[in-house]
């Protein structure tokens, strides 16, 4: 446990003392709080529409909270692989990897170590758009126990495509091939939930299956189902499970 | 301290290391010598469990690479060919997060730092960034990190490459001072290094084992002779040069005698005698003075272990040489 905290620390350092951590951070809060902007004047626009109609209710989780949600999903699934590509790939190139593998730390301790540094760095993103939302708490009463579950349902989401993105930097030693695999790798994953809406035949609702956002879905309408939450923690064990084993073929590879 | 048998490491089809098998005892410090690629990295990294063998056993302190990695890493200090450094970190931070890794007490992380440190040196730079470090100071920076946690063995891969000669001697220094209190391997393919640092010396070519002996003792078994170079002085006449020969030739021990310079009354003469007689020098001084010569000075003759190594590492490719271009010139004379 120490040595996954001395990596963890270690590795959550190097994000803050390089402009990778900063140029995240702030790119979320940008882009988060244009469309969190555009999203609630959208909705006052709405409201006023809805009262010169004379009174349909405004769904306010529907028209707001769940798309938003959505897009803090989507913006992750893009910024997930630019924590996760220098974990392995980076250590590698330098060599550092050696000093690693040779000090007495257990492979898992590593990989666990700089997936929760990526973790970390991935909720202080999250934290970020809690500022948005807690503006809306202050400002309105809307619904908080679907907001509550979003976040479950966004940490969930985070650690799985970090444990993939971390496993795609330990198999290669160049960052950008690290990032760009990931990116792609997420990419398929959103196609996945596109071909299951649009197909319903087995083998697409396998794929479909995989897909990260149907996942995530039902968290944002304010469900918590088992079946999703042991999706998402499987999803990173699986890969946390296949990064060690890259380790340890660096091994009896290189 | 390190025990290896029948060490293999193949990569595909290729055999870096190829059962090699030798011992090293506590408290010694081994030069590992090879000419690049010969295998001493492979060896290296599967002393320090990042390579596991593809055969053969080693065993550090007892504990096998394979099945205790944990112990035999806890027991070694490594610094790879290059230093594996964080360079976004200071030097302290860094020597702070390696000890962390290698499992040393909060409490005495920070003497242990600075004990380092003051090894090293590095204590002017201890708050400095690594990367606007020099090479020298990186190179002494992934010493300090290898002898952080005060390991009983210390495994070094070419801890002098790439420094200036002043570092050079400053690190062979060091090197010097940790033995003793350590047992040391390090890695090496310039030969004064060997000497000037080492007690035992082991020699891979290609992946092979060569040799393995004391440096004191290769250099001796080099030929199987030991040469002696003479000054003679005459006070008179100087007498026929076959007649100081033949007195020379034959002093018990000596092999043969011969000329090697002559300068008016001074004769230089190299004598060859038998390994590791140390008797023959004696001999030699008495024969001269009984003869009533002069004996102006006379020292001997060490091969380097650079004639050591070009030996045993081409022995037999120079022989195969030298016999085929006696057999060509035999072909035109005939």
């Amino acid at each position: 446990m120490t040595n996954i905290l001395t990596i963890a620390g270690k590795e959550l350092r190097s994000y803050f003392v390089s402009p990778i951590a900063y140029i995240l951070l702030s790119v979320f809060a940008l882009v988060f709080g244009i469309f969190f902007a555009l999203s609630v004047e959208n909705l006052i626009r709405m409201f006023l529409a809805s009262g010169r109609m004379g009174g349909m209710p405004v769904d306010h989780q529907e028209m707001l909270m769940r798309p938003l949600m959505g897009t803090i999903s989507t913006i992750g699934l893009f910024l997930a692989p630019m924590i996760t590509m220098r974990l392995f790939a980076e250590e590698k190139r330098n060599g550092t990897i050696e000093l690693l593998l040779t000090s007495p730390v257990r492979d898992h301790e590593i990989v666990i170590g700089k997936w929760l540094a990526a973790f970390a760095l991935y909720s202080a993103l999250l934290l970020i758009s809690m500022f948005d939302f807690a503006i809306l708490l202050v400002m309105s009463s809307p619904e908080w126990k679907p907001i509550v579950t979003s976040y479950l349902g966004l940490f969930l989401q985070g650690g799985a495509l970090l444990s993939l993105g971390t496993f795609l930097s330990s198999t290669t030693r160049n960052q950008i091939v690290a990032v760009a695999v990931t990116f792609f790798a997420s990419l398929g994953l959103l196609i996945a939930d596109a071909i299951s809406v649009f197909n319903s035949a087995l083998w697409a609702r396998g794929i479909g299956y995989l897909s990260l956002m149907a996942h995530f879905e039902p968290f944002a309408r304010g469900l918590v189902q088992s079946k999703d939450v042991v999706f998402f923690i499987t999803f990173t064990f699986f890969w946390l499970f296949l990064t060690v084993r890259s380790l340890e073929s660096l091994r009896w590879r290189s | 301290m390190i025990d290896v048998q029948n060490l293999s490491k193949r990569y595909g089809g290729f055999t870096a290391v190829d059962n090699i098998s030798f011992r090293v005892e506590p408290g010694k410090i081994v030069g590992f010598l090879g000419p690049n690629g010969a295998g001493k990295t492979t060896t290296m990294r599967m002393l320090t469990c990042f390579l596991p063998p593809s055969h053969g056993v080693a065993k550090i302190a007892g504990f096998d690479v394979l099945e205790s990695p944990l112990e035999v890493k806890r027991r070694v200090g490594y610094l790879p060919e290059t230093p594996p450094l964080y360079t976004d970190m200071s030097v302290e931070g860094y020597l702070r997060f390696v000890g962390q890794l290698k499992g040393i007490d909060r409490k005495e992380l920070s003497s242990r730092a600075e004990n380092a440190m003051r090894r090293c040196a590095l204590l002017d730079v201890r708050s400095k960034l690594i990367s606007k470090l020099s090479k020298g100071y990186k190179q002494r920076v992934g010493l300090a990190q290898a002898l952080l946690h005060d390991p009983e063995l210390l495994i070094l891969d070419e801890p002098t490459s790439g420094l200036d000669p002043k570092q050079i001697l400053e690190t062979r220094d060091l090197i010097r001072d940790l033995s003793g209190s350590h047992t040391i391997i390090l890695s090496t393919h310039i030969l004064p290094e060997v000497e000037q640092t080492c007690e035992d010396v082991i020699i891979i070519n290609k992946g092979k084992l060569v040799a393995t002996d004391t440096v004191a003792n290769l250099r001796g078994r080099m030929r199987g002779v030991q040469t002696i170079v003479v000054e003679i002085g005459f006070a008179g006449e100087p007498p026929a040069v076959s007649d100081v020969q033949s007195t020379l030739a034959s002093i018990p021990g000596a092999e043969n005698a011969r000329l090697k310079d002559r300068q008016g009354a001074h004769f230089v003469f190299e004598v060859d005698g038998s390994q590791n007689d140390t008797q023959l020098r004696p001999a030699l001084a008495a024969a001269v003075v009984q003869r009533g010569w002069q004996l102006h000075e006379m020292k001997s003759v060490s091969y380097s272990l650079e004639d050591v190594f070009l030996q045993v590492t081409q022995g037999e490719a120079s022989v195969d040489a030298k016999n085929t271009s006696d057999a060509g010139s035999g072909e035109v004379q005939g």
